[in-house]
């Protein structure tokens, strides 16, 4: 049955997920909330990123959308269904409908595969998608769609290099079409001449096929060259939200002018000596994350407030919601000691 | 300025393979020169051949490298064992390599001036602790009698600069000194590096950051396949490349900074070094390639404002990159 256009592809509602722990062998166990309430929307062939640094939590994001993991609480939404309310056979259709793709192409293909095998697998899983007849034709449009030889359809990953294996990732992830794909890291590893051709293919795919991505990277300068919209993470929570541009040009949260002023940027050799933030001392462990705001031991604004009470991730007078009771575009550095 | 290093027609090998193949560069005291290349460019082997650490296989198999006027590649195991923290220091993108897990940092670190300076165990301590101060680790009295895992990556970065720098080396080589860390934390030690560079360390980054290089150093020679394809100040080269490789890597570059420029790819895939390709090397990706490039190396030539390219057509590429600024070709 055809959703309402407007009904986002993924909707994350309070979503809490995190991971069993046990401190020794025999010690008291605990639970890490890796995830601690997010809320995010992707819309139908939109790009959405997700930032942050590691600990952050957005990997834990990933593995709940892909239902690697349950959530603790709250809710993954698909097509405007949680996922929890979904039987086997509605589950087996959603895998279809969101893709994964990792980091490193090479521990997610099979060595013992051709490419074609790789791409068909899932065809086979879910017959349906092509027929029998069809599936050495549909490879070849596959690979060439990614950029890649269809006449190297009998060979094995370990004879490409990795923004080739990577392309393999990408046609497979195509080969059962789906409207959501999950990118963790997907472009991290790779060198950066070879990272702006992959970049520069999945933004073709989203114009053709109109599929939506979850982008989920540490990569402050992909994020803005890539993304419609941004959400930063920090220790499980979204401090800040909003445009690509908003996020950019107007950051209000003072973690995000953090990240942004740390970010290196090949046009960093115009200005240097400008404004710099940086933060003093270590994040905070996930295990233990600090009371009230999560960012306050690091932040130089933090007031008794801070320490206390959670901020919201609610607009501030400002043109997108942020998570700061004094969420300001000026960066207020000027009476920071801890900024040195 | 005299030189502090001068790098000249290195040439590494591995049996058959050329990984190096003649680099030249110069760092003076109190600047930092950025070797920046992707994977196989041959940046890494050729700090590790200046410091005389090449893997037994490999072998340096023409040029020299001068430190302070000696010709370090004539000095021997010994000499240079001398020389390595003393007066030259490397750090790598791993602190864990550079750490023993099973002692505390603060003995790793005391043990340098035990053995070099010939202090007591109660004077080395306290250096320790006091190099451990200087590079901004907090709590250090407390912190020098952790073992290596009880610190985050930074932190343990930050042990690594202090070991490296405990006796006041002239030269610190950094390869990829902030790629496994998180960005708050990288301009963390980015900061610091700085810092020692301006009281007068001379400094060689390895890096395939362009952004890391923009923020960091003064010079920059740029690598492909084992060659030095461009080299100039950062700003020269950042603002107008003359090398169609490094007028590539600026237009693929994201940038947190600019609003929203496109970026574009370089074609094609970088070279395997057993087969490269006849003549210039980048000339299957490069977009200025003409018959001469398949046949005809270019050499690294001097260009007019003192900087180098190693291009046939380098003059063209500047022109362009002047018009279009890192729009790529």
């Amino acid at each position: 049955m055809p959703e309402p256009s407007n009904t986002p592809v993924l909707e994350l509602v309070d979503l809490v997920a995190g991971y069993r722990t046990r401190h020794g062998l025999l010690g008291r166990r605990g639970e890490v909330r890796a995830v601690a309430g997010v809320n995010l929307a992707v819309g139908a062939g939109e790009t959405v990123c997700l930032v942050g640094e590691s600990g952050c939590g957005k990997s834990t994001v990933a593995r709940a959308v892909v239902n690697l993991l349950t959530p603790i609480s709250g809710e993954v939404r698909f097509a405007g269904r949680s996922l929890a309310d979904l039987d086997r056979r509605e589950l087996r259709a959603m895998r279809r409908d969101v893709q994964l793709i990792f980091q490193d192409p090479y521990a997610s293909l099979n060595p013992r595969m051709t490419v074609r095998e790789l791409i068909s697998e899932a065809w086979r899983i879910h017959p349906g998608i092509v027929a029998r007849e069809r599936w050495d034709a549909e490879v070849g449009e596959l690979l060439e769609r990614v950029g890649l030889n269809p006449a190297h359809a009998a060979r094995y990953p370990h004879q490409f290099s990795g923004g080739q294996r990577q392309r393999i990732c990408i046609a497979r992830a195509l080969s059962v079409r789906p409207r959501l794909i999950v990118c963790d890291e997907a472009v991290s590893a790779l060198d950066v001449s070879i990272q702006a051709q992959i970049l520069a293919l999945l933004g073709r795919l989203r114009d053709e096929l109109g599929v939506a991505y979850l982008f989920i990277t540490h990569d402050l300068g992909v994020v803005r060259h890539f993304a419609d919209r941004v959400a930063v993470m920090h220790l499980g929570t979204i401090v800040e939200s909003g445009d690509t541009e908003q996020i950019y040009s107007a950051p209000a949260h003072p973690y995000t002018q953090a990240l942004l002023s740390a970010a290196p940027s090949v046009d960093d050799w115009r200005d240097r000596g400008g404004e710099e933030i940086v933060l003093s001392g270590d994040a905070p462990s996930p295990l233990r994350p600090p009371t009230g705001c999560r960012f306050h031991t690091r932040c130089w604004k933090a007031q008794d407030r801070c320490r206390g009470d959670e901020p919201a991730l609610v607009h501030r007078g400002t043109d997108h919601p942020v998570a700061c009771h004094y969420a300001s575009t000026e960066t207020g550095l000027e009476n920071a000691d801890v900024v040195r | 300025m005299s030189a502090l290093l001068e790098v000249s027609g290195l040439a590494v090998a591995f049996g058959d393979l050329r990984a190096v193949r003649g680099v030249s560069l110069t760092v003076e005291k109190g600047r930092t020169l950025a070797v920046v290349g992707e994977s196989g460019s041959g940046k890494s082997v050729t700090s590790l051949a200046v410091l005389g650490l090449l893997p037994p296989q490999a072998r340096v198999v023409e040029g020299s490298v001068t430190f302070d006027g000696v010709n370090l590649l004539d000095l021997g195991d010994d000499g240079l064992r001398r020389l390595r923290g003393e007066e030259l220091a490397m750090i790598f993108q791993d602190p864990l390599s550079a750490l023993n897990p099973s002692l505390t940092v603060g003995y790793q670190i005391a043990e340098m001036f035990r053995r070099r300076r010939g202090m007591s165990r109660g004077a080395a301590n306290e250096r320790a602790v006091e190099a451990m101060a200087e590079v901004g680790i907090p709590d250090a009295a407390r912190r020098a009698g952790s073992h290596p895992h009880e610190f985050s990556g930074g932190m343990r970065q930050r042990v690594v600069i202090a070991m490296a720098l405990a006796l006041e080396p002239r030269l610190l080589i950094a390869d990829e000194p902030t790629t496994a860390l998180d960005v708050t934390v990288q301009a963390q030690i980015l900061r610091l590096l700085r810092e020692r560079q301006r009281a007068g360390l001379g400094m060689i980054i390895i890096s395939h950051d362009l952004g890391v290089v923009a923020r960091t150093a003064q010079t920059v020679v740029v690598m492909y396949a084992g060659r030095a394809v461009e080299s100039g100040t950062v700003a020269e080269v950042y603002s107008a490349p003359a090398h169609p490789y490094t007028l590539g890597l600026l237009a693929a570059s994201p940038s947190a900074r600019a609003g929203r420029r496109e970026i574009r790819p370089i074609d094609g895939n970088p070279p395997d070094l057993a087969s490269l390709p006849s003549g210039c090397a980048f000339h299957p990706r490069c977009p200025f390639a003409r018959q001469r490039c398949r046949t005809e190396t270019p050499p690294l030539r001097r260009l007019p404002s003192g900087r180098a390219s190693a291009c046939h057509f380098a003059e063209e590429v500047l022109s362009r990159a002047g018009t279009v600024q890192h729009a790529g070709a």
